[in-house]
């Protein structure tokens, strides 16, 4: 589902954020991204979802070489992949509806079918209820679980997080590991950058620690 | 995959085609509604626009009103035929009962010579230079007014000619040189509002482009959102795209609205004026035509100033 060979990442500002990692993951894999701040975590992370492009190296997501992908066929690529970032990036005009439904007013589903989609995901981060409120009136563990419902509403095959619960206490931080594990359960390939190594040593997936901008775990895949 | 995978349908075909009228009417409503929640900043720039646009167009319903003026002067004009020295003014008198017969001929009026040299005697202020002359210097002037058929420009200078031939006219003329002067006068007047016209039309679309940079500099972290949640260029245009036109569009409406009010606030003063000159002449406000005209070129100017400014700023703005 995501392939990296050899990807080196070096910024023009000379610093080399990235080198050679390699790394794999199958349909339906979860695995957390580790190493300290400035290890090249959410590099990686943003290589994936072209936000940023390798300076070395092949990168190739649900089939499709990156390498050959224009900048048109960009959006179409990160409808595939859904991201959580750690300030969760709400439109603060916009109500918790609105924000949840704006992937699929993007690829473009019908109100109805909308209205269906987007309360199911609420539905499953627990925020039915918050529907009409605005991002500001809720809690920072709300927002990111809004933020949640909008990376799963198109139902992407593969989930993104960078530092999830960077801002959340622990027991928040519990409760949004979960959901990606639901998530992963129902069979999204989920990868998540973190530095939480108490909270995710628990939950028993494989872990891909960066340091400098390489791997320094034993194994080649996750 | 794990196992049976979620229902992961793409929007069908006739979804998507639905869905993109969906998304032009979001846009479209989308648009107008940030219009409508920050009514100062709209107003102010809608108003900008109305001026630039009201301007070029009640120069030009002035100068058409001033054509349709002149127009009229030209088919009432008269025919001036003097009469040689030689001519008595009974015989002038006589000549002159002769032409109203003619066909082409509505009416004629007779000035003698003495009328004529009161009359220059009077507006000239030459009185003593007159008194030094033996005789009268004037001849007998036949104003000749041509029937409303004969108004063409062949037609009068067929009667021009005519005149001319009797023996007893020294020379005969129509007055339109000043009608004449009076159009090409205008017609610089045009090709001045003409090139206003142009620069205003520059300022709208620099008004709008501006307006809109800004709209985009202050959503940038929303651009940045919706394009890492794969949103399209073209999606992202749109609102602004839409934006645009609202403006040129509100502006257009205002200028009609600028215009017509302008032109109501003259016509007080030029219909006394008209009566003053015994006319019954009333300005005619913007029509249908320049209604649609101006409401059409407000739009696609407020267009094409956001197309500017969405083609330079957007792409600038990538996720990082």
């Amino acid at each position: 589902m995501i392939q990296l060979q050899n990807v080196s990442k070096r910024y023009p500002s000379g610093q080399e954020a990235l080198s050679g990692v390699s790394l794999s993951m199958r349909p339906g894999d979860m695995a957390f991204l580790t190493g300290h701040s400035g290890a090249g975590k959410s590099t990686l992370l943003k290589l994936i979802a072209l936000i940023e492009r390798p300076s070395r190296g092949q990168i190739a997501v649900n089939g499709q070489n990156l390498a050959n992908l224009r900048r048109r066929g960009v959006p179409f690529h990160r409808r595939n992949i859904g991201i959580i970032f750690q300030d969760h990036h709400l439109l603060h005009d916009r109500t918790v509806f609105d924000n949840v439904a704006l992937p699929l007013v993007i690829a473009g589903y019908r109100p109805q079918e909308i209205g269906r989609r987007v309360r199911a995901a609420l539905d499953k981060v627990g925020l039915l209820h918050k529907e009409k409120a605005l991002p500001v009136t809720l809690s920072s563990g709300e927002q990111q679980r809004v933020g949640i419902a909008r990376a799963v509403v198109n139902r992407p095959p593969i989930l993104l997080a960078d530092e999830p619960t960077g801002n959340l206490d622990p027991d928040l931080s519990r409760e949004i590991m979960n959901l990606f594990l639901v998530f992963n359960q129902l069979g999204a390939t989920v990868l998540i950058a973190s530095h939480d190594l108490e909270l995710i040593s628990t939950l028993g997936k494989p872990m891909i620690r960066l340091h400098d901008g390489r791997r320094i775990d034993a194994t080649d895949t996750a | 995959m794990k196992q049976a995978r979620r229902n992961r349908t793409k929007p069908s075909v006739r979804s998507r085609f639905g869905a993109w009228g969906d998304n032009h009417a979001r846009a479209l409503l989308f648009s107008l509604g940030k219009l409508y929640r920050s009514p100062v900043a709209t107003l102010l720039t809608v108003t900008v626009i109305a001026i630039a646009l009201a301007l070029p167009t009640g120069l030009l319903l002035l100068l058409a009103n001033l054509e349709r003026l002149g127009g009229g002067l030209e088919s009432s004009t008269t025919i001036s035929a003097f009469t040689t020295q030689q001519v008595q003014d009974s015989a002038a008198a006589r000549l002159a009962r002769e032409i109203t017969d003619w066909p082409e001929v509505g009416a004629v009026e007779f000035r003698s010579r003495e009328q004529a040299l009161a009359e220059f005697r009077e507006r000239s202020g030459l009185g003593a230079a007159l008194d030094a002359l033996d005789e009268n210097p004037l001849p007998a002037v036949l104003l000749v007014t041509p029937t409303a058929a004969t108004a063409e420009p062949d037609a009068l200078a067929g009667l021009v000619e005519r005149l001319q031939a009797l023996p007893e006219v020294e020379f005969a003329q129509l007055d339109t040189l000043w009608v004449q002067r009076l159009f090409a006068i205008m017609n610089v007047g045009r090709r001045g509002v003409e090139v206003i016209a142009l620069l205003l039309g520059l300022a709208v679309l620099l008004v709008v482009g501006n307006t809109i940079r800004l709209d985009i500099q202050n959503r940038r972290e929303e651009i940045v959102v919706t394009k890492l949640i794969g949103a399209t260029d073209a999606f992202i245009r749109r609102p602004f795209l839409y934006g645009g036109l609202w403006y040129g569009l509100l502006g257009g409406g205002l200028a009609v609205l600028i215009v017509s009010v302008s032109l109501l606030a003259l016509q007080g003063p030029v219909s006394h004026l008209a009566g003053l000159y015994d006319s019954s002449f009333r300005l005619s406000g913007p029509g249908p035509l320049d209604v649609l005209g101006l409401l059409v070129a407000g739009t696609l100017l407020g267009l094409g100033g956001s197309w500017i400014a969405v083609g330079r700023h957007l792409r600038e703005i990538e996720p990082s």
